[in-house]
């Protein structure tokens, strides 16, 4: 017996993932083939440069996995002082949700549920707009596989994908070779509408450069070209910055396609007009299926948003922003949407889940969040961490942990993580929480 | 000597219409979420004795035709707060959440109300394949009842696909391997080609069961006749569940007619067949009337064909469908907003908010077509109750429906108030039948699990799963059932006079029947070409089933 002294030189194995899917944006990429080496994604076979930098610069940290008013605890002891926080205050608000697996999410709105809480997603400051115009007036709309088969016009408004979303146009809207259009980009026609001239606006057949904060205008008048309204050439170019002839020759190709597509973006919905935008935009959609085939959809961003409207409708019946003070869900946007409550200065504790309001929200919901007890949980530092009362450093959905993720056409995809992370996932720790909770309240569903 | 765990029903009148049993004074005996033979051994004594002397004891409720589940239901939801507003609220309790109502509850309130009205069992009637993940993690969160899905095939593009180019076995490996992937109940046409032509054309659709589907070069009757041949093959414990082309349209019966003349004689299951009963032509009201004889004729004499009915009730509600084309018309019809999705490879989707009212001609003409099918199918095991939630009004409204059965007195009164010429349009005033309790608990538990194929469900024999409802009798049918005494699931007592005691979440219910795997690697390449999601990821894995039970396959 020998025993062969060059064994104690392990050679870390690869191992491949296949097939796993990409949170980063809101195409949600199912494709991706990682590599994994000792804890490390080595390569990331067809992601883009986002989708890439997302799984390449993962690396596991040695921070404590729970730190209560910035030092280090047991996870125990951060479960219990998060439940105490949350069963002590009298307007609890609960918000974020959009980077975190749909499972984690349902945790997130039984918590809310039990201690008469808000539950609100990051919806309400990039997409609500869209949300409540649909719910004005509807939505035509698709998969996106529908686009990649049928699409043969497809419109950007005020959205800008080879930034935000960079695979958008090779795998879903532009270059597909599909059943209807098996000649891929040459069998199809891009539009893009925005007031600046984009990287997207590259890959455009037709760019229609439009005066900032006239959507509205613009959408209008191609409602009332759609219905052969006659318009003054003069004024159209004053509300639009655009001319006449530029728009009825659109109009002209959107009634000659066979399945014309607007996708739009934060672009349209968050300037000015915001849901009277979409609401426009939405409803040409509608005005146009009375002459052919045609949908819309938003671009939406953060990974597994569109999850989050989902789990919050179905199980409230709302799809954010929604009051369980009383007992049961009420829905009021811009009353109990969470930067309101916190610049009303109405909520007295939080819990932030994938999202770093104390970045981006305004200064008056800021302050008045470092004012109250919260507590978050992130996959990194974040001024939103360092300023919580306890702070989950939490496994990265997608590369440690698993779960469902919606894409922004609410198709649900399973996540394929790659290796485990010492530090719990969004799902185990709002469990945990959920539970005291319970126990707190005498609560036993 | 025994530790076993007995729970008895004393001394109930019970409604077993499956075993033969017509309001008999018995003793019920579970155990381990069972009905068992009341045990041997006299000196056994049970844990639990309920007392139902003087109450009427059912099987649980089994309801075959719903929407709660899934992507069209979900956006159902979240379209119309206007709806949930005005509408009874659901308070989180110390051992249930809270929720909303409407025309589409939230998944909790979904499954609270419907324990609360002693149902036990209920199935989505319409989830597309790429949502079926989406229907499950929404089952998951929709408790006290067992539940399951029909996945949607009949504008399928493989299904398509394999009938224009003669492959029948392809088309058959393909249903068997659908069915298992996403982990569903029973096939489901809507509207067979139908949606495949509103998907490519403006205002598309078929008019008819021999008209051509462009591209495919297939008429809705090829996939009717080789989908229901090929299910019947597969042995699957409910075969195929069609909702027929044309639904709403006036003259639309000769439609259905043809429908169930497709079948060629193998087993197959109209649905909401209320929608498809209608005489008359060119959209005119004035020429719109029942044509319920001649169908029930034709059902009467074909046992192959099972029905369910899609009451129409009056008052306002969501209107939801696969059926793109229809979800367009009843848009413009009503002009209210209007959602719409089509999903690639397989199907489409139409929501509109709708209302029917009692002074319209064509609304109380739907109201009574409904009723005269219940009194026109002589057997009460082929035609089953349904309102197809929220479509023709609630589930909630199944009471009020049991009382128009049961008291013709009332039923004529109510069809009094409506407009004068539905007396003339159908036949609804001449019929006087009355159901029996025991025909009510044929139409609502027996003979959908009968139609089903759930050897387990709509009985109380030894075998069955102990999901019982206990009513208080009243000489008001509409109360006693609105309100049970006591709903039993899996041997655990779920609810006790509208209260929710022990809300478990329920199981799922699926088929994997065997088909021949040589079709994978054909349905791969042809996933991948065009699918915007991965093969690999398409699969509802085991994780997505919280409970489940397959239902075994014909034998
Ligand atoms: S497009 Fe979006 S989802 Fe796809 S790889 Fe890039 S970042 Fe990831
Ligand atoms: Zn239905």
């Amino acid at each position: 017996m020998s025993a062969p002294a060059v064994q104690s030189e392990v050679i870390p194995e690869l191992k491949i993932v296949q097939d796993a899917t990409c949170t980063f944006c809101g195409c949600v990429c199912d494709d991706i083939d990682l590599s994994v080496k000792d804890n490390h994604i080595v390569e990331a076979k067809r992601a883009c440069v986002l989708g890439k930098a997302w799984f390449l610069n993962h690396t596991l940290d040695d921070r404590p996995s729970c730190l209560i008013d910035g030092r280090p605890a047991s996870l125990e002891e951060g479960y219990d002082r998060a439940a105490r926080i949350l069963t002590n205050g009298k307007y609890p608000v609960i918000y974020g949700l959009s980077d975190s697996p749909c499972e984690a999410q349902r945790v997130a709105v039984s918590i809310a549920d039990w201690i008469g809480g808000i539950i609100d997603t990051t919806t309400s400051v990039c997409h609500g707009p869209s949300g409540m115009a649909f719910q004005g007036v509807g939505e035509v709309t698709c998969s996106l596989g529908e686009v990649a088969n049928r699409g043969d016009l497809i419109i950007f408004w005020g959205s800008n994908p080879a930034e935000s979303h960079p695979r958008h146009f090779t795998r879903y809207s532009l270059m597909p070779k599909g059943m209807f259009v098996p000649n891929g980009r040459k069998d199809r026609t891009c539009v893009i509408i925005d007031v600046r001239k984009t990287k997207s606006a590259k890959a455009a057949d037709i760019f229609i450069p439009i005066k900032p904060r006239a959507d509205f205008e613009a959408l209008w008048t191609l409602r009332a070209l759609a219905r052969g309204i006659e318009l003054d050439a003069q004024q159209v170019l004053s509300d639009t910055g655009v001319e006449l002839s530029v728009w009825q020759d659109l109009m002209a190709r959107m009634k000659a396609a066979k399945f014309g597509v607007f996708f739009f973006g934060m672009g349209l919905t968050m300037t000015r007009g915001k849901h009277a935008n979409t609401e426009a935009l939405l409803a040409l959609t509608r005005d146009m299926n009375a002459h052919t085939r045609f949908v819309s959809k938003p671009n939406r961003g953060h990974g597994n948003v569109t999850g989050a409207d989902n789990v919050v409708s179905w199980r409230t019946g709302y799809p954010f922003g929604v009051n369980h003070a009383r007992g049961y869900p009420r829905f009021n946007p811009g009353e109990y949407t969470t930067t309101d409550t916190l610049a009303r200065r109405e909520a007295d504790c939080a819990m932030m889940i994938a999202c770093d309001p104390m970045a981006n929200f305004s200064q008056s919901a800021r302050e008045h969040l470092a004012s109250i007890p919260y507590i978050a949980l992130d996959t990194k530092d974040t001024p939103t961490t360092r300023a919580a009362a306890v702070a989950f450093n939490v496994a990265t959905y997608g590369i440690n942990t698993g779960g469902t993720v919606y894409r922004m056409d609410d198709v649900p995809i399973p996540l394929r993580p790659a290796f485990d992370s010492p530090h719990p996932g969004d799902f185990e720790v709002l469990t945990a929480i959920e539970d005291r909770v319970k126990k707190i309240l005498g609560i036993n569903a | 000597m025994t530790t076993r765990e007995y729970t008895r029903i004393s001394q109930g009148t019970v409604y077993d219409p499956a075993n033969g049993i017509d309001g008999e004074v018995r003793d019920l005996w579970i155990l381990d979420g069972r009905i068992v033979e009341a045990p041997a051994d006299p000196s056994i004594r049970p844990v639990r004795d309920i007392d139902a002397a003087g109450l009427v004891v059912m099987p649980g409720g089994v309801d075959m035709h719903c929407h709660i589940a899934g992507p069209k239901v979900n956006v159902a939801r979240k379209m119309r707060p206007e709806d949930k507003r005005r509408s009874e609220v659901l308070h989180r309790t110390s051992n249930t959440h809270s929720g909303t109502m409407g025309a589409v509850p939230s998944t909790f309130a979904t499954g609270y109300k419907y324990a609360g009205l002693g149902y036990t069992t209920a199935f989505d009637a319409a989830v597309p394949p790429l949502g079926a993940r989406h229907a499950h993690e929404e089952f998951e969160d929709t408790p006290c009842i067992d539940k399951g899905f029909y996945v949607l095939m009949g504008n399928n593009h493989f299904v398509m696909q394999s009938i224009q180019n003669n492959e029948y076995e392809k088309l058959k490996g393909f249903m068997g391997w659908l069915l298992a992937a996403t982990k569903a109940y029973a096939p489901k046409l809507v509207n067979p080609g139908g949606v495949e032509v509103w998907k490519s054309r403006q205002g598309g659709n078929v008019s008819g069961l021999d008209e051509l589907v462009e591209h495919f070069n297939v008429t809705p009757r090829q996939i009717i006749s080789n989908v229901t041949k090929a299910a019947n093959e597969l042995r699957l414990p409910h075969p195929v569940h069609i909702h027929c082309n044309n639904l709403g349209m006036p003259g639309n019966w000769e439609t259905t007619m043809q429908t169930m003349q497709a079948l060629e004689g193998h087993r197959g299951h109209i649905t909401h067949i209320q929608f498809h009963s209608y005489g008359g032509g060119d959209a005119d009201e004035t020429t719109f009337n029942s044509k319920t004889v001649q169908l029930a004729d034709y059902v009467n004499s074909h046992p192959n064909v099972t029905v369910d009915v899609g009451q129409v009730l009056f008052g306002e509600t969501t209107s939801m469908t696969g059926d793109g084309p229809l979800g367009y018309f009843l848009s413009n019809v009503y002009g209210g907003k209007w959602f719409s999705s089509d999903t690639e490879m397989e199907s489409g989707c139409g929501i509109t908010p709708i209302k029917y009212k009692n002074k319209s001609l064509v609304h109380a003409l739907q109201w009574a077509i409904g009723l005269e099918w219940y009194l026109l199918v002589n057997d009460p095991w082929r035609v089953v109750m349904s309102t197809d939630h929220p479509n023709g009004g609630s589930f909630l409204a199944y009471p009020q429906i049991i009382r128009l059965l049961m008291d013709r007195t009332w039923r004529q009164d109510v069809l009094n108030t409506c407009h004068p010429l539905v007396r003339e349009r159908g036949v609804l005033k001449d019929l006087d039948r009355q159901y029996t309790l025991n025909d009510i608990a044929i139409i609502t538990r027996a003979g959908p699990a009968r139609i089903l194929g759930l050897p387990n469900k709509g009985h109380l024999g030894p075998g069955a799963d102990a999901d019982i409802t206990i009513y208080t009798p009243n000489e008001n049918y509409e109360t006693m059932f609105e309100l049970p005494r006591m709903v039993i699931k899996s041997g655990r007592i779920i609810v006790e006079q509208g209260e929710i005691r022990d809300p478990l979440i329920g199981k799922t219910l699926n088929v994997q029947p065997d088909y021949d795997r040589e079709v994978e690697p054909h349905i791969q390449e042809w996933f991948e070409k065009y699918y915007s999601i991965r093969w690999r990821n398409y699969p509802v894995d085991e994780s997505y089933l919280h409970e489940s039970e397959v239902v075994p396959t014909k034998e």
